[in-house]
């Protein structure tokens, strides 16, 4: 029985969070003030999930870490001189917009699409990982989309932890209400996990890693395909900014004693 | 009006979830006549107790293989009721159990979802819903003209419905399940000690604690015992909900001396969680926008911080107080102490 792992993670760039934002009105729908020009990272939680990706691949020999990406090729290629330092995979760009106010059924078609034409893939042996959520859209719809495009139904959202058992089943960790975990046992691959936080430190850049990765990155971006991503269908009657300002009341050069009465008068008031 | 679907699971104890109570809310909300499907293990009593809610049909799918949270058996179910309803407008509550299904369902059933949606309207017979984008940093309210179109409502936005139980007839939806839908098992549920369980999403309260617990003191040392003992004091106390700054979780991650109970679940703000909390009180915490965008959601916010210049002064909070939050927190301790 073979024991490694064809991983397939998607994952795209989102805003640099530090970045304020501010939403206008595009030719085809909302979109971000100078989306073009603002710094790009890889999506957090679509980093934990190739971290915990390429951990795998290192305890399991044979194992292989493929990462679709479908982003604008400017910005895909900006952000994967950094990622490529962190950890070995095989690029597959898609050429395309990554923004929020996109339609998560059109990325997902177009990640099947390019997952299928991987060569040689096999999918008794495959993992799909990706983020539960993005940090654009949110919606924790693209995986699970993906899945249903791969015919593969083993999938679990919100992933913390994967663990192999000795008879080559999964264990897996999904957070659900109340900060608990549901445990399960997944028989064997193929399965999709949408990573959470996961376990794994940010790994530290590796420039031999990055000159490896970058020998078919640049490539992949060149080849990369455009991808028909758009929100047919979609009417955005508004998009805001929170009016988010209050009037603060600042309290100081207070006794602790009388700061507590006023807070459990607070705290006890229904 | 289109056909509504109000699509809930019960509860290990057979029970609806406030959740679900709110997704019926705010399908009743919208004026139209509507349809009830539940999953579980068994949904009778969960159907009585919502007997009078006015469904116009109450649709079932039950055995013991839908009492676990799992992919392939709650998507086939929520599919079957979703088609016997011939919903075209899918309203369910946005548990982790359906989060982890509806997307993969909308798909099969050649719709579209909306997650985390926070609000759900009618005017003139369209439906719109608001939802988030970028983590909560901007609002947009959007119609769709796809059908069925899933919609996961979040917990804590809209008033649960309430009314009499009584006797429903529920309608079994027959669901053939094939081998491959057994592949994974649920083998249970992973928590903390009941001492250590300190994220209560239903708590009237959510306390956020920040790095600063863990920092030097005035007095040139840092107090990270004392700062354990008094946070988990008021948690006990006043039952409130533990959240943490992004930078105390990641201290924990980097083997330092940490507020043991502290996990990456304690997190709250931009790559955190988003809780919905009537009060919520921020401690030793800087919380620079737009990172802290986690309190969003929390209706009465005040903050206990060093700095009269720390991000909570700036229009975030609606009381800063400038103060020892070791001091204070001790005294607040021993008031709700003596106060029993
Ligand atoms: C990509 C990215 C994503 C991020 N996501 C998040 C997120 O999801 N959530 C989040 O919280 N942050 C997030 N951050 C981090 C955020 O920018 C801040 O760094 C972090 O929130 C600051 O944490 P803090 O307030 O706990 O600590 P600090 O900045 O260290 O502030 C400590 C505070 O404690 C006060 N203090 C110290 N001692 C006392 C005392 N005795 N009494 C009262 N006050 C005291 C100090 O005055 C100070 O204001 C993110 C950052 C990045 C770059």
């Amino acid at each position: 029985m073979s024991t490694a792992y064809q991983i397939v993670v998607c994952g795209s760039l989102v805003p640099d969070p530090l970045q304020t934002l501010e939403p206008v009105a595009g030719p085809s729908g909302p979109a971000l003030k100078n989306e073009m020009m603002l710094p790009a990272v890889l999506d957090p939680w679509a980093g934990h999930a190739l971290f915990e990706a390429a951990h795998l691949a290192k305890s399991a020999p044979g194992s292989k870490v493929w990462l679709v990406s479908l982003g604008p090729k400017a910005k895909l290629q900006q952000v994967m001189m950094t990622v490529a330092q962190k950890v070995p995979f095989e690029l597959v760009a898609l050429d395309g917009p990554a923004g929020g106010f996109t339609e998560a059924a059109d990325v997902a078609a177009a990640l099947a699409d390019a997952i299928n034409a991987i060569p040689g893939l096999d999918k008794s042996r495959l993992l799909v990982f990706g983020g539960w959520e993005s940090a654009s859209r949110g919606a924790g719809a693209t995986m699970q989309i993906v899945g249903e495009r791969l015919g593969v139904t083993n999938q679990f959202q919100g992933v913390d932890k994967l663990t192999v058992a000795a008879d080559g089943s999964l264990e897996i960790l999904e957070r659900i209400e109340g900060g608990k975990h549901q445990v399960s046992k997944c028989a064997a691959p193929p399965a999709v996990l949408g990573w959470a936080t996961g376990n794994l430190p940010e790994p530290p850049n590796n420039p031999q890693v990055g000159m490896m990765n970058m020998r078919v990155v640049m490539p992949a971006l060149q080849r990369a395909k455009p991808a028909k991503v758009a929100a047919e269908g979609v009417k955005f009657a508004s998009v805001t900014l929170p009016k988010q300002q209050r009037d603060t009341k600042i309290v100081k050069d207070v006794p602790a004693e009388e700061i507590a009465r006023e807070l459990v008068a607070w705290i006890t008031k229904d | 009006m289109e056909t509504i679907l109000v699509l809930a699971h019960t509860e290990a104890d057979g029970s609806l979830a406030k959740a679900a109570l709110e997704a019926l809310g705010a399908a009743k909300s919208l004026g139209g006549a509507f349809v009830v499907g539940l999953v579980g293990e068994n949904v009778q009593a969960a159907a009585n107790n919502i007997a009078s809610c006015g469904a116009a049909k109450f649709l079932g799918v039950t055995g013991a293989e839908f009492s676990q949270a799992r992919y392939t058996t709650d998507a086939a179910a929520a599919e079957a009721v979703c088609k016997a309803a011939g919903a075209a407008i899918v309203i369910a509550p946005a548990t982790s159990r359906w989060n982890r299904v509806l997307a993969g369902v909308a798909h099969r059933l050649g719709g579209r979802t909306d997650t985390h949606v926070t609000a759900v309207s009618a005017a003139d017979g369209v439906v719109s819903v608001n939802r988030w984008y970028y983590r909560q940093r901007m609002e947009a309210v959007l119609q769709r003209t796809q059908r069925p179109w899933v919609i996961a409502l979040e917990a804590g936005c809209c008033e649960a419905w309430k009314g009499s139980a009584g006797s429903a007839a529920v309608e079994a939806v027959a669901v053939t399940l094939t081998d491959a839908c057994k592949q994974t098992t649920v083998t249970g549920v992973r928590a903390p000690a009941a001492d250590q369980q300190t994220i209560r999403p239903d708590a009237k309260l959510l306390l956020v604690a920040g790095a600063g617990w863990t920092k030097t003191q005035p007095d040139g040392k840092t107090h990270t015992p004392e700062a354990e003992k008094l946070i988990l004091d008021f948690l006990r106390q006043t039952q409130a909900s533990l959240g943490s700054s992004k930078s105390l979780v990641d201290l924990s991650g980097e083997g330092q001396a940490v507020l043991t109970f502290m996990t990456h679940l304690h997190q709250i703000g931009q790559t955190g969680s988003t809780p919905r909390h009537p009060k919520g009180l921020s401690t030793c915490c800087h919380g620079e926008e737009p990172h802290t965008v986690g309190w969003r959601f929390i209706n009465e916010r005040r903050a206990i911080d060093l700095n009269p210049n720390c991000g909570w002064a700036r229009g975030k909070a609606d009381v800063l107080y400038v103060a020892d939050a070791f001091a204070v927190m001790a005294k607040v301790n021993e008031l709700l102490a003596t106060a029993k």
